[in-house]
């Protein structure tokens, strides 16, 4: 890091001692690698920065997510339906009076209305729920690992804890959202890398030889881009037979996505190959005797590599939009997958969510995910070319 | 010129032919065809199943014999006759159904599109030039913010607004007095007072993306010397910027509406399915769940054909603006 570290200001000294002729040493930015240049200056874009590390916390928390989460998303308490979120309170003193960090929180009781059975709840000052970090829990296994920890919940398992409220069912609106990063998340990843697989070949073939394979690929980018894609999408969607296992409907949303994401990566790959085919250092390696092969993917690609980073970025919140609208329909995923869309059908009825506005908080989620993944791409496009 | 528009619309033909085979291919989709499916829900419901009507339809559609014949039978029934085939869910021909919502879903997508422009306009160029502004940041803040939230999302949220601080429901385009009635002009304003809600939740991904392209535009141009010149003749600021870089900076903003187009299209079938609206999405949906495969199919395929000639009609008016398009220079 801290060698990485230098001082642009030397460096334009240096870049302008040497445009006017001046003999100077040749200083790190000289000697840079083209990676090293690019880390430098995206580590200028403070909020792209800091994006990375928020993309970076949820894909962690979507690792490691039954033990983030407090609770099991699918256990449900008939008491605690449409609870509101539990007060956390942090004090200095525990209950023997001695000093440290303590976190507590109180049991809700539910009065219910004889007329409208509308339910109020109170919070009842005299059940108190300690919490506190690595909490014991009920075994689970996490990446095959046997686990009976969790990173934050009550010191008594048995006990209810609803930091975000409950749903319909009275399950833990937080833990579900925890869960749901795992779904939400990895659909972008896994429909980014169908598109770039076809993005990359079509766009390489099409950018690569020209002519009438590029028109053909041009035009089929055209016609698919010329298609509203939500009516396109729902249609493909609602074909999936429900009796496929989730995972089987998982795979299946992420092809159909990807079956259009994949233009605008086309695009971007083609319009690479066509700048890159008449630079000199390629007609040297072609005068070198090296095959097409090699060409490509030795010299052609890494010069490129960073712009498709960069546009990958930008691809996966496209993506994740989409699978939570459709899910959200009712037509992408379904229960009991847990997914941002999927957990955002409980909040399709204004009469619930007028009583629970908490069922927002995947919406939320979304939102946050996908500003830090569209910050994150605008940073890494900025910092693709540093020669620039 | 007119080389150009001969040029564009022969080359809509294979796509609005394309869009007809991708539509009979999502008609195709399902496991069984139209007759299983009749007769699931005729079952369903309780009616006898009469023999000699499915005999009808199956030779109506083509039901027996190859896939080629099938969609040629379909396709020349929509173009000759304007027959898109029968629902099952309404007992009633397609055709019907799809007119006044297909209607409802176009006035709905070009009054956002006029609503985009109309706000992402003033704002990209404002942004432009007070660059790095308290304004152009917050600018640049919301419109982040618009783009990253699902359209139905923002009608969720606006729904919840409007329930639970002024206590009424904002689904719907028509009061109840006007659901069934003919179309007048109290109808008409009517709508227009409701119509906003739909709108800003269409059009604010739209008007964020724009706000970006805009400013974008004319921060490439400003900087350019030609500015300068205009300011050293003695313009002022206003004048400098509207008259020159405002112009040239319009340009790749106009060529956006083709691109625009669809966006807007499929941002308005997911709204109005949250928001109920008397348009193509929720009877789209209605449809593809209940796997009436001939509205569903037709649904998708006049939005997609309205959105070719939408970006076509978008491509000639451009080239009517710039001539280096019709001499085929850029694009």
């Amino acid at each position: 890091m801290s060698r990485a570290r230098t001082d642009p200001a030397t460096a334009e000294q240096a870049a302008a001692s040497a445009a006017l002729g001046a003999p100077v040493a040749p200083t790190r930015v000289h000697v840079a690698g083209q990676w090293r240049l690019m880390w430098w200056k995206f580590r200028k874009h403070r909020l792209a920065l800091w994006s990375g590390v928020l993309v970076l916390l949820i894909y962690v928390v979507a690792l490691f997510a039954p033990f983030v989460a407090p609770k099991d998303p699918n256990d449900y308490a008939s008491a605690y339906l449409y609870a509101p979120p539990m007060p956390v309170e942090v004090s200095l003193r525990g209950p023997q009076g001695e000093f440290g960090l303590f976190f507590k929180s109180y049991e809700l009781t539910a009065t219910t209305d004889p007329l409208t059975l509308e339910k109020t709840y109170v919070i009842n000052r005299d059940a108190l729920v300690p919490l506190g970090f690595f909490a014991p829990t009920e075994p689970y296994s996490m990446l095959g690992l046997p686990m009976n920890r969790v990173l934050f919940g009550p010191v008594n398992y048995e006990q209810p804890f609803y930091l975000l409220g409950a749903d319909r069912l009275g399950r833990d609106v937080y833990s579900r959202v925890i869960h749901g990063t795992r779904v939400s998340m990895t659909v972008g990843l896994v429909g980014v890398l169908i598109s770039l697989v076809l993005g990359i070949v079509l766009g390489g073939i099409s950018g690569y030889f020209g002519g009438f394979v590029d028109d053909a690929v041009q035009r089929t980018i055209e016609f698919l881009k010329s298609i509203p894609t939500i009516p396109l999408w729902m249609g493909l969607a609602a074909a999936i037979p429900t009796v496929w296992s989730p995972i089987a409907v998982y795979f299946m949303v992420t092809v159909i996505l990807s079956l259009v994401g994949w233009t605008g990566l086309a695009r971007e790959v083609r319009g690479r190959f066509m700048a890159l085919k008449s630079e000199d250092f390629v007609t040297a390696a072609r005068l070198d005797g090296c095959s097409e092969m090699r060409i490509v993917l030795r010299h052609m690609v890494p010069s490129f590599a960073s712009h498709i980073i960069a546009t990958l970025t930008l691809a996966i919140p496209t993506m994740i939009l989409a699978e939570t609208a459709l899910s959200f329909l009712g037509i992408g995923l379904r229960p009991p997958v847990v997914s941002w869309g999927v957990l955002l059908q409980e909040a399709q009825n204004i009469r619930t969510i007028a009583t629970a506005p908490w069922l927002f908080a995947p919406g939320v989620a979304v939102v946050v995910s996908v500003l830090a993944l569209n910050f994150l791409g605008d940073g890494l496009r900025d910092a693709a070319d540093p020669y620039a | 010129m007119l080389r150009y528009i001969i040029r564009r619309v022969l080359w809509a033909i294979p796509i609005l032919i394309g869009v007809s085979i991708v539509s009979f291919f999502i008609i195709q989709l399902p496991p069984g065809n139209y007759l299983t499916a009749l007769m699931a829900s005729m079952r369903a419901t309780g009616e006898s199943v009469d023999m000699s009507q499915l005999q009808t339809l199956s030779e109506r559609y083509g039901l027996d014999e190859p896939m080629i014949v099938q969609y040629w039978k379909w396709i020349s029934g929509i173009v000759l006759r304007g027959d898109f085939g029968q629902s099952f869910l309404y007992t009633r021909p397609v055709s019907d159904l799809l007119w006044e919502r297909l209607g409802l879903t176009f006035i709905l997508a070009f009054t956002s599109m006029i609503f985009v422009w109309l706000i992402a306009f003033p704002i990209g160029v404002y942004s432009a030039v007070r660059k790095y502004s308290i304004g152009d940041y917050v600018m640049t803040f919301v419109g982040f913010i618009g783009l990253a939230t699902p359209n139905f999302l923002i009608a969720l949220i606006l729904m919840y607004v409007s329930f639970t601080v002024f206590g009424q429901s904002a689904g719907g385009l028509f009061s109840p007095q006007y659901l069934d009635a003919p179309w007048s002009w109290a109808k008409f304003a009517d709508m227009m007072s409701k119509i906003w809600i739909p709108v800003v939740v269409i059009g604010t991904a739209g008007t964020a993306a724009l706000i970006r392209i805009m400013r974008a535009n004319m921060l490439d141009e400003l900087p350019k010397t030609y500015v300068d010149a205009a300011r050293a003749r003695g313009l002022s600021g206003a004048h400098a910027v509207t008259k020159y870089p405002l112009r040239v900076a319009l340009n790749p903003f106009v060529s956006r509406i083709g691109w625009e187009l669809p966006e807007l299209i499929s941002g308005a079938t997911i709204t109005a399915i949250v928001l109920s609206l008397p348009t193509t999405g929720p009877l789209l949906l209605e449809a593809l769940l209940a796997q009436d495969m001939y509205l569903a199919g037709s649904f998708i395929m006049m939005l997609s054909v309205l959105t070719v000639i939408g970006t076509l009609i978008s491509d000639l008016l451009l080239a009517w603006l710039d001539p280096r398009i019709r001499q085929g220079v850029v694009g």
